[in-house]
């Protein structure tokens, strides 16, 4: 730009300071690579900063389950050693069952999970009420997910890059064979780079099917107390699985300090950066209907972030539980994030379409990459996720 | 000649005039502090006005009452902290 373009030099490159892109750095940091993380706001403040930081292990699909497994293992080492930096809170999840014809999915789900050596336990109306007497009555049970948790995502980045050179602020307008171009006119040469851009992604890897899927997060007062597990209606699936342009799902997470974080919404709507007011009351009115006492809390602060939804076009696989898959619209895909080299650009790795489940499988996907990067095997079965399957269907 | 009413701030009964403010009788009764922060600072009201939310008390055991807002009732149970 001003006839003095910069060239640098690194071995790795990774686009996206969020916790994608920080798991993927920490994993690679131990194989004397020059490692160099961009974020083009501050690291963890994207998606990362504005999402709840559930740590779930999810059986949509068995490549989900598999991946959402491992990761949960990954995040409990890492807990174990760093619990108050992460801001650890082992409450597990509590799915609630409104009906008989829930209760039915919470058989089919703890067959499945126990199958795959999950530890969970099926709740009748009565034991759903000694864990959490605030629930609306009327319930039909709940299947329990006893080693689910909850970290602080922003947090948890600052603690994988640590010892991590980052740069903030800075916006990458390119990404070509093995090199980074910046908007300030500079240019970084590197053998790996990754797009861990999150819902940015596509900005930089055109042809990436990830779009953003906004969501709002509510917090409440200090309520210490008010309940245990971070509750999860089993609506919820449903919610994530229709490709509606708005759905809204009743979620609750206990934080540490007496709060709650209560979700959860989904809607289609690019980069609008306003409050969806008929969203947000609708979320909290559904909120209401599983918890009636929390009409009478305050809720301090609203916001919102934009998951990467994967938006691939590929057949979805055989579901492990429930219907949604025979109905699935064309957009519906697989539902997986897409991790592995990217065939169409020289040296480039994508970690993205992790949709609201990025704080849990990022560092299982971190652990695929650097496997698939550094040439050694593969931890779970990578197929799944590479890349290489949005490009089948065009042949 | 203005009517008295009787509240309690932590357990301790102060009479206050008709009309005043929660917070005025937390002050009346010596109470400096009205909450703690989640890395437990002391808070007390800044605003006055409902705004800042740093006057929360407890109220008859309704939690995160704004203590700037509401007014006395006789045998009003407050607490701080």
């Amino acid at each position: 730009m001003l006839g003095h373009r910069v060239t640098e030099n690194y071995d790795v490159v990774i686009v996206g300071g969020g916790i994608v892109g920080a798991a993927c750095a920490a994993e690679l940091s131990g194989a004397r690579l020059r490692i160099l993380v961009i974020d083009a706001g501050r690291v963890g403040c994207g998606t990362t900063g504005a999402s709840m930081g559930h740590i779930v292990v999810m059986d949509d699909s068995e490549a989900l389950l598999n991946l959402t497994a491992f990761s949960r293992e990954l995040w409990l080492r890492l807990a174990k050693d760093s619990a108050s930096a992460c801001e650890y809170l082992p409450c597990g999840t509590l799915w609630v069952a409104a009906d008989a014809e829930e209760m039915d999915v919470v058989y089919q789900k703890a067959k499945n999970y126990e199958e795959h050596d999950i530890a969970v336990e099926v709740l009748d109306h009565k034991s759903l009420y000694q864990y959490e007497p605030n629930l609306a009555q009327g319930l039909a049970g709940g299947l329990r997910v006893v080693g689910d948790c909850v970290i602080y995502p922003p947090n948890c980045a600052a603690l994988l890059l640590q010892g991590i050179e980052v740069r903030e602020n800075c916006n990458v307008c390119q990404i070509s064979d093995n090199l980074v171009s910046l908007e300030n006119g500079s240019e970084i040469r590197a053998e790996f780079i990754v797009n861990a851009a999150g819902a940015a992604a596509p900005k930089l890897t055109a042809e990436l099917p990830v779009e953003p899927r906004k969501g709002h997060l509510v917090i409440t007062a200090r309520y210490p107390g008010f309940c245990q597990h971070q509750i999860v209606e089993l609506g919820y699936l449903k919610s994530v699985q229709k490709m509606e342009k708005e759905s809204v799902a009743f979620n609750i997470q206990p934080r540490p300090s007496g709060q709650y974080l209560i979700g959860s919404s989904r809607e289609f709507a690019g980069w609008d950066d306003s409050i969806n007011r008929n969203l947000v009351n609708r979320m909290l009115t559904r909120a209401c209907d599983y918890m009636p006492a929390l009409k009478e809390m305050f809720a301090i602060r609203t916001w919102f972030g934009y998951r990467p939804a994967p938006m691939l076009s590929c057949p979805p696989p055989r579901l492990a539980s429930g219907d949604a898959g025979a109905g699935e619209s064309k957009n519906g895909g697989d539902k997986l994030p897409i991790i592995g080299n990217w065939p169409k650009v020289k040296g480039l790795y994508i970690a993205a379409g992790h949709e609201g489940l990025g704080i849990t499988t990022s560092l299982g996907t971190a652990r695929l990459l650097a496997a698939e990067i550094l040439g050694q095997p593969p931890p779970i079965d990578p197929a799944p996720y590479r890349p290489s399957r949005l490009f089948r269907e065009n042949k | 000649m203005m009517k008295k009413i009787t509240v309690k701030v932590n357990d301790k009964s102060v009479v206050v005039p008709e009309g005043v403010t929660v917070a005025a009788a937390v002050y009346m009764a010596g109470e400096t502090a009205f909450r703690k922060s989640v890395s437990g600072q002391l808070r007390s009201p800044v605003c006055g006005m409902g705004i800042c939310y740093e006057c929360r008390v407890q109220i008859d055991n309704q939690p995160h009452q704004l203590a700037c807002r509401q007014l006395c009732r006789e045998g009003m149970e407050i607490r701080t902290l």
